[in-house]
């Protein structure tokens, strides 16, 4: 089952402990996440589902190409990293 | 008399009560709230004590927390959120081309209903949606009227890059009555709840565009808009290139060309009992988001505009570079006390209408919204 980790900057505000997921694009396995955790949604996400412009998502260290509908595959062992980008102060 | 008061900056939240004491009172930070985060309006809801704060975090989005015991404690509610854009739909700034976000970027207005309302709150973001509360920011409308209205495509950023939604007066006679300033887009006046609305700018004037648009109302830029509490026909507005004053309900502006030192500036407050009285922070101008030669200057009219007075007295008058922004001067209850802060983090506080001020801290982050509660 693909694994989750968040950065740790986002802890102060919400805590996103590490955790497991299924699903087989980054929206399913994210959407499950937040479904554990819907106030991390909106820390991560825009009004629209899309990722936030100053944050970044990774699935085995590459960044994700679709932002906006999060359809990137992820493999069943997996490792989805919610990451801020340097940009956003 | 209010003896609080709430700061949001550029770093945090501050509360500032008034110690009594001799020769005079003293006005003292007594709790930081947020520090380090990007806080840019904060509400003192006098209805019932409540305070909201918006955040704006880098990375995060926008998040808004409320505390109901005057910010001892702190708890998440909700963020205004757009609907889903429709596939397929042209939304562009009509300047760059770019799209418009339907997301909430800024949260720039926040304003407690009318009395009538105590659970009521109004909010005003960045990209230009009205959003109501009637939970106490449990959860929010986004006033889909306005935001689909024809015109509200028009609108334009100023300053920032989208257009945006900065000012927000309740008809203290009628809860159905609302008007809201816009950057740019004018001042626009419901008076049935937000069902219909009408662009409400004739008479102000746009500096900034050709002549024959210079008039028009839905391209003008109210840098901050206020009402009168006990004349609410009365309202006035700090533009990009100038001072407007209404008597007649916004149906119709007056350009006050007798404000000095300079026209420019963002900060507006009108006398909550007597709308003849307003007071606003110039700088030099546009290009120039400077005080006129280095004095931190205070402009106030007592009889409508026909003449200013320049308040100088316990403010800084050489090399002062403090700029205030639209959300950074408020008058209390009585129309007695004023605070005003800076992007220099500077914060003043008189007792006197203007006459005289004291410094309550010249190291603040940069303020963004300081409000009397």
């Amino acid at each position: 089952m693909p694994r989750v980790t968040f950065t740790q900057t986002i802890q102060r505000h919400v805590p996103c402990p590490p955790s497991e997921a299924d699903g087989r694009t980054v929206r399913e396995v994210l959407e499950r996440v937040f479904a554990a955790n819907p106030r991390a949604r909106d820390y991560v996400l825009d009004d629209q589902g899309a990722v936030r412009r100053h944050m970044v998502v990774f699935v085995n260290g590459r960044q994700i190409r679709d932002r906006a509908r999060l359809s990137d595959a992820v493999p069943s062992d997996g490792e989805v990293c919610v990451m801020q980008a340097l940009s956003g102060g | 008399m209010s003896d609080r008061l709430y700061v949001a900056t550029r770093k945090g939240v501050f509360t500032i009560e008034r110690r009594k004491g001799r020769p005079r009172a003293r006005w003292a930070i007594t709790r930081a709230d947020f520090l380090a985060d990007n806080a840019s309006v904060v509400l003192p809801d006098r209805r019932e004590g409540a305070v909201y704060v918006a955040l704006g975090h880098g990375h995060f989005g926008v998040k808004l927390h409320r505390s109901r015991n005057r910010g001892r404690q702190w708890e998440p509610c909700a963020t205004p959120a757009y609907p889903p854009k429709p596939e397929g739909i042209e939304d562009r700034e009509p300047n760059s081309g770019k799209p418009i976000p339907w997301s909430t970027e800024l949260v720039w207005a926040l304003e407690a209903g009318h009395d009538t309302e105590p659970g009521t709150l109004w909010c005003g973001t960045l990209p230009g949606g009205l959003f109501r509360s009637q939970d106490r920011g449990t959860s929010w409308q986004l006033v889909e009227s306005l935001w689909r209205h024809p015109k509200r495509r028009e609108w334009f950023g100023g300053g920032a890059e989208l257009p945006g939604l900065h000012s927000i007066c309740v008809d203290p006679r009628d809860a159905r009555r609302v008007t809201v300033g816009v950057s740019c887009g004018g001042v626009w006046m419901t008076r049935d709840s937000g069902t219909t609305w009408e662009c409400r700018a004739t008479g102000m004037r746009a500096a900034y565009m050709p002549a024959e648009r210079q008039y028009d109302p839905n391209i003008q830029d109210p840098h901050h808009l206020v009402q009168c509490r006990a004349e609410p026909d009365a309202f006035w507005v700090q533009h990009h290139n100038g001072v407007f004053r209404s008597t007649d309900g916004a149906a119709s502006w007056e350009e006050v060309a007798t404000v000095k030192p300079a026209a420019f500036g963002f900060a507006v407050a009108v006398h909550p009992e007597d709308a003849d009285i307003a007071w606003f922070v110039p700088g030099v101008s546009d290009e120039q988001r400077i005080p006129v030669k280095g004095r931190v200057v205070v402009a106030r009219t007592r009889n409508g505009g026909s003449s200013f007075q320049v308040l100088t007295k316990g403010l800084p008058q050489e090399h002062a570079y403090d700029l205030t922004y639209r959300h950074a001067l408020d008058v209390d209850e009585t129309g007695e006390r004023l605070a005003f802060g800076t992007t220099t983090g500077s914060l003043w506080v008189s007792e006197n209408q203007g006459d005289s001020w004291q410094a309550i801290s010249e190291h603040l982050p940069p303020v963004y919204c300081v409000r009397f509660g």
